[in-house]
C-alpha cells in the first residue's frame, strides 16, 4: 500500500486526556459495569420447566394452520399464491373442481412440509382469502420425516387446536359467493388507494 | 523417617486431590461467573446421575471431565508426534509442583502422634517444609510452563497454534521480571525467601505487605495475570484471533490436562498473591501470629481457623481474577508488551528502592519521628503509587503510532506501481 496514495483518507485517533490515560476510568467503568451484571435479574428462560411467554401471539410465527369458514369448511380457494410466494417451496397441493358454489376450486390435498419451511410468513401474506395463517405453536417436533409432512386435516387440526385462542385475523370475515367477486380478489390492500389507483 | 514420608504423602495426596477438585469446581464458578455477568444462569442442570435431583449444577465438573476422558481423541497427521504428546505432560507438570511449596494453613498442633513417632514436632501444612529456596522453587518451576506451551504450539505443526505459542513466550518471559520484581520487594522486606516466613513476618508485624507496598502488589497482580494468561492479558489463547492458541490442535485428555493447568497456574497465583501481600492466614485479632512459627501455642481451634482464612483470601483472589475477565478487554500485543517493559518493569524497580530504602533507614526515621517506621513506610508506598501512576499519565510511555511513515520517500517498486 502506497501510504502517499491520494484516494486514502488518514484518520487521526482521538487525542487521550491525563485521566483517560491513566487507565482508571475505563477501570472503573469496566468492573461496575460486570457487578451490576452479575447481582442483576437473569434473563434466561429455563423452557421445559417454565413456558416461553411469547409476546403477541398475533405477530408469532409458528405452525401453519388452515382456516375455516363458518360452515366448517376449508377456506383456501387453491389459488396457489401461497405455494407460489414460498421461497422454500415446501407448500404442495392439488386443486380439484369446488363441490360448493362459492368457489371454482378447492384444494384435494394440501400437504406442507414442515421441515423444508422456513417461516417466512410470505404464505399468509400471499393467501388471498386468509386461509393459511401461522400460528404461536413454537415446539414442533416429530420422530420422522413423514411426521412433519402435515396434511391438510393435520393443518385444519392446528386450526381446531388454536382458533379458541388466536382468532383469525380476517381481513374478510365472510368468503363471499363467486359472483359478487372475482375469485381472487385484486384489491389486496383492503380500501387502501393502491399505486395504481386509476382515480 | 518412615513416619516423615507417611506425613508427605499424606500431604501429597491433600493437596493434589484438593487443587485438582478445586480447578474441577472452579470451571464450574467460572462458567456461572461467565453466565451471571451476561444475564444468563449458566449450569444448573446436572446433579445426581440417573436422579432428577439437579443439586444447582454440582454434577457438572464431573460431567465435563467424564465426557473429556471418554472422548474420541484426534491426533492430527501432521503433527510432530513426540513434541505433541509430551507438551501436556510438561504444561501440567510445570503448573502442579508449584504446589510443593506453597503452605495452605500455618502447622497442625503438636501431640496428634505419639512421642515414640517422632512426628511430635507440629505439622507444617506445607508439602516441602523448610525449603530455604521456596520463592526461587516457585519461579523456577513456573518458568517450565513456557516450555510446555512452546512445545505445544510447534510440535501442533498449526500456524494458530503458533502463533498462540510464540505469542506466549514473548508475554511468560516478559511478565517474568515484573513478577519478579514484584516478589523481590517482599522477600527483601521478609529477608527469607521461605512463604511461610513471609507469612510470618506480615503475621508478627501485623503489617500486610499490600499496605507496606502498594506498588509492589500492584506490579505483582499485573504479572500474575499475564503469567496465569488470564483476560486481559490471554493472548497466547486469544479466541476470536487464534481459534485456540497453543490448544488447537488437542482433544480429549490431552486437552483437559492443558486447560486443567492454566487453572492451577490462576490457583497457584492467587495463593502468591496472598501468601506474598494479603498476610496467608492471618487475620488482625482473630489469628495474629505471635506465636508463630514454632507453634507452641497453636491450638487445635486456630489451626483450623488459619486454613479457612487463607483458602478463604485465595477464592476471593479467585473471584477477582473471573470477575476481571469480564471487564476489560484484551490489551494488543504491543501494549502488551510496553506495559511489561516501559511501566512494570520501571514500576518495579522503583518499589524494589522505595522498599530497599525504609529496609535501611525505616528505623532511623521512625526513631527520629517517634512514629512507628511501618506507618512511615506505608505512607511512602502509597505517595510513590501516586507518583509513579501520575509519572507514566504523563510520560504515556506505552502510546504507539502504528500508521505508515508518510514522511517517508516512497519506495521505488511502490513508486512504479503508482504512476
Amino acid at each position: 500500500m502506497d501510504p502517499h496514495d491520494k484516494s486514502i483518507r488518514w484518520i487521526k485517533p482521538p487525542e487521550l486526556g491525563l485521566l483517560e490515560r491513566s487507565y482508571l476510568p475505563l477501570f472503573l467503568d469496566g468492573i461496575t459495569t460486570t457487578l451490576r451484571h452479575l447481582f442483576s435479574r437473569k434473563k434466561t428462560v429455563q423452557f421445559p420447566d417454565e413456558p416461553h411467554q411469547i409476546p403477541d401471539p398475533l405477530l408469532y410465527r409458528g405452525v401453519h394452520r388452515l382456516n375455516r369458514d363458518e360452515q366448517g369448511r376449508v377456506k383456501c380457494v387453491a389459488c396457489f399464491l401461497c405455494a407460489t410466494a414460498c421461497p422454500a417451496h415446501c407448500i404442495d397441493i392439488v386443486a380439484a373442481e369446488s363441490p360448493w358454489p362459492d368457489r371454482e376450486k378447492y384444494p384435494e390435498s394440501f400437504t406442507i412440509d414442515e421441515l423444508r419451511c422456513i417461516f417466512c410468513g410470505m404464505c399468509e401474506e400471499a393467501c388471498p382469502v386468509d386461509a393459511i395463517e401461522l400460528t404461536s405453536l413454537y415446539d414442533l417436533s416429530g420422530k420422522s420425516r413423514e411426521e412433519m409432512i402435515f396434511d391438510k386435516e393435520k393443518l385444519l387440526s392446528v386450526y381446531d387446536q388454536t382458533i379458541d385462542k388466536e382468532p383469525m385475523r380476517s381481513r374478510r370475515q365472510t368468503a363471499q359467493p363467486a359472483g359478487a367477486r372475482s375469485t381472487l380478489p385484486t384489491d389486496r390492500r383492503d380500501g387502501l388507494p393502491t399505486d395504481n389507483d386509476p382515480s | 523417617m518412615l513416619a516423615q514420608t507417611i506425613e508427605a504423602l499424606v500431604k501429597i495426596g491433600l493437596v493434589l486431590g484438593g487443587v485438582m477438585t478445586a480447578s474441577a469446581y472452579l470451571v464450574l464458578v467460572e462458567r456461572w461467573i461467565a453466565a451471571w455477568v451476561q444475564d444468563r444462569l449458566g449450569p444448573n442442570r446436572v446433579g445426581i446421575p440417573l436422579t432428577n435431583i439437579r443439586l444447582w449444577g454440582l454434577g457438572q465438573p464431573i460431567a465435563d471431565g467424564v465426557k473429556l476422558m471418554l472422548k474420541g481423541e484426534a491426533v492430527p497427521k501432521h503433527v510432530d508426534k513426540p513434541l505433541y504428546y509430551l507438551a501436556p505432560a510438561v504444561v501440567f507438570l510445570g503448573a502442579i509442583l508449584v504446589f510443593a511449596v506453597i503452605p495452605f494453613g500455618s502447622v497442625l498442633p503438636r501431640g496428634i502422634f505419639p512421642e515414640s513417632w517422632q512426628l511430635h514436632e507440629p505439622i507444617e501444612l506445607v508439602i516441602a517444609p523448610q525449603l530455604d529456596v521456596g520463592m526461587i522453587y516457585v519461579l523456577a518451576v513456573g518458568g517450565i510452563a513456557v516450555y510446555g506451551v512452546v512445545l505445544g504450539g510447534w510440535g501442533s505443526n498449526n500456524k494458530y497454534s503458533f502463533f498462540g505459542a510464540i505469542r506466549s513466550a514473548a508475554q511468560l518471559i516478559s511478565y517474568e521480571i515484573p513478577l519478579g520484581l514484584g516478589i523481590l520487594g517482599v522477600v527483601l522486606a521478609t529477608g527469607s525467601l521461605r512463604l511461610d516466613a513471609i507469612i510470618a513476618q506480615q503475621a508478627d508485624s501485623g503489617w500486610w505487605n499490600i499496605v507496606q507496598q502498594p506498588l509492589g502488589f500492584l506490579v505483582f497482580t499485573v504479572a500474575a495475570f499475564a503469567e496465569a494468561t488470564r483476560l486481559p492479558f490471554d493472548l497466547p489463547e486469544a479466541e476470536q484471533e487464534l481459534v485456540g492458541g497453543y490448544h488447537t490442535e488437542y482433544s480429549g485428555i490431552k486437552l483437559m490436562l492443558l486447560l486443567v493447568s492454566e487453572f492451577l497456574h490462576m490457583i497457584a497465583a492467587a495463593f502468591l498473591m496472598v501468601v506474598l501481600f494479603l498476610g496467608g492466614w492471618h487475620i488482625w485479632g482473630l489469628t495474629d501470629g505471635i506465636d508463630s512459627p514454632g507453634g507452641e501455642l497453636v491450638t487445635w481451634p486456630v489451626a483450623v481457623l488459619r486454613v479457612v482464612i487463607m483458602l478463604a483470601k485465595v477464592l476471593a483472589v479467585i473471584l477477582f481474577f473471573m470477575i476481571a475477565r469480564w471487564s476489560w478487554p484484551r490489551f494488543r500485543f504491543d501494549q502488551l508488551m510496553q506495559i511489561a517493559w516501559r511501566v512494570m518493569i520501571p514500576w518495579g524497580l522503583a518499589n524494589l528502592g522505595v522498599v530497599a530504602i525504609m529496609i535501611e533507614y525505616g528505623d532511623r526515621i521512625g526513631a527520629a519521628t517517634g512514629i512507628d517506621w511501618r506507618i512511615w513506610m506505608a505512607l511512602i508506598g502509597f505517595a510513590t503509587l501516586i507518583i509513579v501512576w501520575a509519572a507514566t499519565v504523563i510520560a504515556d510511555p506505552s502510546r504507539t503510532d502504528n500508521r505508515p511513515r508518510r514522511d517517508l520517500p516512497v519506495p521505488s517498486f511502490l513508486a512504479d506501481e503508482a504512476n
